[in-house]
């Protein structure tokens, strides 16, 4: 079943629907291994509720509701025996706004996915933290005080901490929706290099208002537009001469 | 949680500044200046009530303090045929019953809250939540008829016996099965307190930012472990709060619990047993005291009652203050 050749990530037919409001219509899109895959769009084009199928999120809000297929690895999240706990362990998810649990320290906000999963070997709890606040670039900043609260970080520090939250439990995709959007210049500079530095590791579905981001950072771009899927492309090729006139019309800023 | 951040942060940075520019304002616009002594008196008013009450109770209480001492407050016996006065027996049952409501109430309170907000659909969850908050709005006298006549038959017939069966061993649940008592007392102080902890628990679950529950749920968690992580974890110092209001109301709670407690002054270890509470004393005797020593003693009461309320509060308070500590910057 599982390959590590074919495309690690393919959505086939997606709807998505709050109520009678269709957000998604009828998206299909194949993400290959270790790749960085940008979704831009004006806002209130679906991106972020399409990213919020992929680790079956968006069905938590009362009233939505989605159809179609998502395989992950080849295995359809949406089947009938899928356990959206399971599925969401493989795919994590980094938000827009940083949110370590409060009450919780640096080192238990790390740990806190492994506990869920019943990872509790206090060895093995203690050298993946290591390895995900590392992977997060945070480590230096924290080693010395992993014991105070996550919350009393900087706000860029906190984005990375929620990084490595989602890094601990290994998932093979990661999802991120604006993750720099509430984060100074700087901050921003920081989680866009441990994306690119990640990609070895995860395949990363990153949506972002920027255009600039999306263009230093995904190999591939999807354009949204009303709830469809209107382009997907190599970044160069989307940006640099894009086939879909809307396209073009949204990164020329003639609208959105 | 983010107002209350919000509003610390803002009165820091105002203080500074206090003293010289909004006075000059003030000046200005007499209309400002009539209404800014109108609330400073209304402010100081509230305080001076207060203390003019304490005042009261000191001075009407003195004659019982004079005679008995420290003593009141560690004398069991309450006799007004010999004389003898002491205020145990009240606290005893004061603080008994409440904890014996708040140990009821707490777990259904939080669970109706955690049911009605993060787990009901609307149209169950406005009308369920609405009966809720009726419980409320019952005079407490209608509480005590229906503990009378329904509830204590109730623990008599049936309650009683099976607790005295499963948990006899225990002193707690040992002696007479009247059904009126301690803990009917107890369990109709639960059910009037509930509606105030739950419906407090249920504006603190929601002030509660949607993106911890999706952190948790993004991570893996059951709903279940989602609503301790990211609601009860994070909502703690608002569970205690409240718990604290419902606290207050047990401990003064007079004509529900007069009616079922079976008012008589004594400490037993039964939970059976009858008893009697500082507010209920006040209440069965201060109409018919018989001298001036017993008005004084009762007077004396009520000032215990006032200062066991005001040390509850305040330990809670310290409490809260803690949690609130340690989970500072929430919501930022």
């Amino acid at each position: 079943m599982t390959s590590s050749t074919g495309p690690i990530l393919t959505v086939e037919n997606l709807n998505a629907y709050f109520g009678d409001f269709h957000a998604v219509k009828g998206v299909n899109l194949e993400v290959q291994r270790n790749e960085v895959v940008s979704l831009i769009g004006p806002s209130g084009c679906g991106k972020s509720t399409f990213i919020r199928c992929l680790n079956r999120l968006h069905e938590e809000v009362p009233s939505a509701n989605c159809e179609g297929r998502v395989l992950i690895e080849g295995q359809n999240i949406y089947a009938e025996n899928a356990d959206p706990v399971v599925v969401r362990r493989k795919v994590g998810m980094v938000f827009q706004k940083p949110n370590p649990f409060p009450g919780l320290s640096i080192f238990e906000n790390v740990a806190l996915g492994l506990k869920l999963a019943g990872i509790t070997k206090k060895s093995v709890v203690t050298e993946i933290v290591e390895w995900s606040l590392r992977k997060s670039a945070l480590w230096d900043e924290v080693k010395d005080s992993l014991s105070s609260p996550g919350l009393s970080l900087s706000g860029g520090q906190q984005q990375r901490l929620c990084l490595a939250r989602t890094l601990a439990v290994k998932p093979p995709v990661i999802l991120m929706d604006e993750p720099t959007s509430a984060l100074d210049p700087i901050s921003t500079a920081k989680i866009e290099e441990l994306v690119m530095e990640l990609k070895q590791e995860v395949t990363v579905v990153i949506v972002t208002h920027n255009m600039q981001q999306a263009s230093r950072i995904s190999d591939k771009t999807a354009f949204f537009l009303m709830g469809e899927l209107m382009e997907f492309d190599e970044t160069s090729a989307l940006f640099t001469n894009p086939k879909n006139l809307k396209t073009e019309q949204y990164i020329t800023g003639r609208f959105g | 949680m983010q107002l209350e951040v919000a509003e610390k942060l803002t009165v820091k940075q105002a203080k500074p500044k206090a003293s010289s520019a909004p006075r000059r304002k003030l000046d200005i616009h007499f209309g400002d200046r009539v209404f800014y002594y109108i609330l400073k008196a209304s402010a100081w008013g509230v305080v001076g009530l207060l203390l003019l009450m304490v005042g009261l109770l000191l001075d009407m209480s003195w004659p019982a303090f004079v005679e008995f001492g420290p003593k009141f407050l560690i004398n069991p016996e309450w006799n007004p045929w010999t004389g003898e006065f002491g205020a145990l027996s009240f606290v005893y049952g004061t603080v008994v019953s409440s904890l014996i409501a708040v140990a009821l109430a707490l777990p259904v309170s939080v669970g109706v809250a955690l049911f009605l907000n993060e787990l009901a659909p609307t149209w169950l969850a406005r009308p369920v939540g609405f009966f809720v908050e009726m419980l409320a709005a019952i005079p407490s006298i209608v509480y005590g008829m229906w503990g009378l006549f329904v509830l204590a038959p109730f623990l008599r017939n049936y309650l009683q016996p099976f607790l005295h069966e499963t948990l006899g061993f225990l002193p707690l649940f040992q002696g007479p099965m009247l059904g009126y008592g301690m803990l009917a007392a107890g369990i109709i102080l639960a059910v009037m307190i509930t509606p105030t902890i739950a419906s407090i628990s249920r504006e603190v679950f929601k002030a509660i930012p949607l993106g911890y529950r999706e952190a948790a749920l993004g991570l893996g968690a059951t709903r279940w472990e989602m609503l301790k992580i990211a609601v009860l974890k994070t909502g703690a110092s608002g569970i205690i709060g409240a718990t604290i209001l419902g606290l207050g109301r047990a401990l003064g709670e007079t004509m529900a619990v007069t009616l079922v407690i079976g008012n008589k002054a004594h400490i037993s270890a039964s939970l059976f047993d009858t008893a009697q509470t500082m507010a209920s004393v006040l209440a069965n005797e201060y109409a018919e005291a018989d001298s001036d020593l017993q008005l004084a003693a009762l007077t004396a009461v009520g000032l215990t009652l006032f200062i066991v309320s005001l040390f509850i509060n305040s330990i809670a308070r310290y409490v809260v203050w803690q949690v609130d500590k340690k989970y500072a910057g929430m919501g930022r």
